[in-house]
């Protein structure tokens, strides 16, 4: 990528972010109920936004990639799972920080709480494999392989969680927004948008690097093995 | 020498399948040993539930439905580690393939094998778990076989496609787990629940909708494992 | 004029990688059919990879693998059926018996009495003693005869033989030497890779010697 581009998208990035937090700390109103407290909405609400759109990425790379092998895809795969990973845990985080004064605990058993915590596990035994496999070809879809079966089950595991949960107590309600959290929700949301895009950038470049050196001529060779010839037999039968 | 036989026709993915089972299960009884050590694992497991808890015993009759699933959990890792353990040695799945034998009966062959065992397991454990815990079989024993025949090939099905990953990676014994245990939670669940209310009576009626979900995770993964599993041992 | 039959097997530009290393590299290479190679190299030079990627149990970084004129990889399974491996893996479930594990892969073929078959060949590979001991109970020489039993049940086109005398004593190189002479003469194109260059130049009518995963003159 352009680096004009990558900077500038770091510094919207920022600036976004900050104008988002700015209005949502001191230009929105507190809530009726919850007070100053609800303020951390505007950090993790966008988390958590962000961190869906990181897994589907994920998900959809680990697809075109047994499609259509490609280290990019296979890069495109490893970073977005471990940006996903960092924004859920930072999003589950700030929504135990917001649970604790809110419902007085930091924890509770309710389907979407429960159903990120299996994500977050989820996505680390990902990560977790694509460590333990040497073999970069292997690695890339046996790892295809677990993203997929594991992005099915999310939906599963929501399902089946609120089942479980609703025999025994009632659904929260869905909370209405006041117009005016509306727009510092909406540009905190951009800024986040923009600084997973710029992370994921820079975490796809060192991935697709790393690959680069992983399936490289060795110097000792002479070097008349096309860096071309592509990594995938089904590409080149 | 005489020449070689008139060369037969390839056999189709029912004939592969149960060639391979047959092959599972004969291993199985010739080591039963091994088996017989992890079904004392799983009662272990059922008496440290007893332990752990104290003797708070309403507290085991309560839980008892998901002490049982989560004893048959711990045993089906060890299964399923040591039925890909048996073909990685002398790198056998390599001669099954070049055989060669259609990937897809090797998954079938190795989720149904996984899924008798753990039935046969999860009867044994019945009893057990009846004597351990104080609880009785409220509403049919049918009921409870059918839930645990289902609940079994939700396991399988999908343990055996994250075994074959992982008999073949660094630290095959942790990945294993870690990659399994977040995956059946749906099935475990429900199968924890509909077990419940078999012990416990169901007065409003949802035994059907549990039965009915851990169905539905059984045709998902029994589908994607068939579609994904030739992907990951064909290299 | 009738075509010229296929070369029994054909490597067009064929290299091999794994991780960093490359096992084979470009590698051009036909056998004419109804001859047998003799492949030679040191150790790591990639003969056993070259007899993987012939029988499919790998596929080629880049290059195509011909086999009686099928492509390797697009027909693998029709591949299969015409070729054996005899590898350092024995492929043999150590805790069933030699009599179960060639009973198996009998089964796995469709041959109609899989028992008889199978004791039919551990007659020919002077197992039937041992026949229903298990395989742990083996010696390596004892492996090395149920896993040549193996290959001749598949009564496969081509035989790829990786190191077949190792691990074999007098004896038992001399019973390998008149097995291959007779898959030989029942028309079985052999690939035989050996560090006994001896015996594999009076069984082979073609040689190719590998070094660093490449043809190089012997």
């Amino acid at each position: 990528m352009n680096k004009f581009i990558k900077w500038g998208l770091l510094v919207l990035a920022l600036g976004l972010l900050g104008a988002g937090w700015w209005l949502g700390l001191a230009w929105a109103p507190p809530d009726r109920e919850m007070g100053d407290v609800q303020r951390i909405m505007y950090v993790h609400v966008p988390l958590q936004w962000m961190a869906m759109l990181a897994m589907f990425i994920n998900f959809v790379a680990a697809v075109a990639y047994l499609f259509k092998a490609s280290w990019k895809l296979d890069s495109a795969a490893e970073a977005s799972a471990e940006i996903g990973l960092v924004l859920g845990t930072a999003g589950m985080i700030t929504g135990a920080i917001w649970g604790r004064p809110t419902w007085g605990v930091y924890w509770s058993w309710d389907p979407r709480l429960t159903s990120e915590a299996i994500m977050l596990v989820t996505y680390t035994g990902y990560l977790v494999l694509r460590r333990f496999v040497e073999d970069p070809e292997k690695r890339a879809t046996w790892s295809a392989v677990v993203a997929i079966i594991g992005a099915i089950n999310l939906p599963i595991v929501w399902f089946s969680v609120r089942w479980w949960r609703s025999l025994h107590q009632v659904q929260s309600s869905p909370r209405t927004v006041d117009p005016e959290m509306v727009l510092p929700l909406r540009v905190s949301a951009f800024g986040m948008l923009f600084i997973t895009l710029f992370f994921m950038a820079v975490r796809y470049r060192q991935a697709l690097a790393e690959r680069q050196a992983e399936v490289a001529l060795p110097d000792a060779l002479p070097g008349d093995v096309p860096m071309s010839a592509s990594h995938n037999p089904s590409k080149v039968a | 020498m005489s020449t070689t036989p008139p060369r037969p026709r390839a056999i189709g993915l029912v004939a592969a399948t149960l060639a391979l089972l047959r092959k599972d299960l004969l291993i199985e009884w010739r080591t039963r040993a091994r088996l017989n050590a992890i079904i004392f694992f799983a009662l272990a497991t059922l008496l440290m539930f007893s332990f752990a808890l104290g003797p708070d015993t309403k507290l085991l009759e309560k839980n008892a439905g998901g002490y049982f699933w989560l004893a048959i959990l711990f045993a089906s890792v060890l299964a399923l580690g040591e039925s890909f353990r048996v073909e990685s040695e002398n790198a056998c799945m390599d001669g099954v393939r070049l055989a060669p034998a259609d990937a897809r009966a090797i998954f079938l062959s190795k989720a149904l094998g996984n899924t008798l065992l753990l039935t046969a397991l999860g009867a044994l454990l019945v009893p057990v778990m009846v004597a351990l815990y104080g609880v009785r079989i409220v509403t049919s024993f049918m009921d409870l076989g059918l839930i645990l025949l289902l609940g079994c090939l939700a396991l399988s099905a999908p343990g055996t496609v994250y075994a074959a990953i992982s008999s073949n990676a660094r630290a095959r014994d942790v990945l294993l787990p870690l990659l399994l245990f977040p995956l059946v939670i749906p099935a475990l669940l429900s199968a924890a629940k509909a077990t419940t209310l078999v012990l416990q009576g169901d007065p409003m009626n949802q035994f059907n909708s549990w039965l009915g979900l851990l169905g539905g995770f059984n045709l998902i993964y029994w589908g994607v494992g068939f579609v994904l599993f030739p992907r990951i041992i064909e290299d | 004029m009738p075509p010229l039959p296929a070369p029994a097997l054909a490597l067009h530009d064929v290299s091999k990688r794994y991780g960093r290393r490359w096992a084979l590299a470009r590698l051009t290479y036909a056998l004419p059919a109804g001859r047998s190679l003799l492949l030679t190299g040191h150790n790591g030079s990639g003969k056993t990879t070259l007899l993987r990627l012939v029988a499919t149990a790998l596929s080629p970084t880049a290059g195509r693998v011909e086999v009686l004129g099928r492509d390797a990889m697009a027909d693998r399974e029709s591949v299969r059926r015409d070729v054996a491996l005899l590898s350092h893996a024995s492929f043999l479930y150590e805790d069933l018996t030699a009599h179960q594990n060639l009973t198996v892969l009998a089964r796995l073929l469709g041959i109609p009495s899989p028992q008889d078959a199978a004791s039919a060949l551990l007659t020919r590979v002077g197992l039937t003693q041992r026949s229903d001991s298990p395989v742990r109970s083996f010696s390596a020489g004892m492996r090395k005869r149920l896993a040549i039993a193996r290959l001749l049940l598949k009564a496969p086109a081509i035989a790829l033989l990786d190191e077949p005398f190792g691990e074999l004593d007098p004896q038992g190189i001399r019973d390998m030497e008149r097995i291959i002479g007779e898959l030989k003469s029942s028309g079985v194109t052999v690939v035989l890779a050996t560090h006994l260059i001896e015996q594999g130049l009076t069984l082979c009518e073609e040689r190719l010697h590998l070094q660093d995963g490449r043809a190089v003159a012997a």
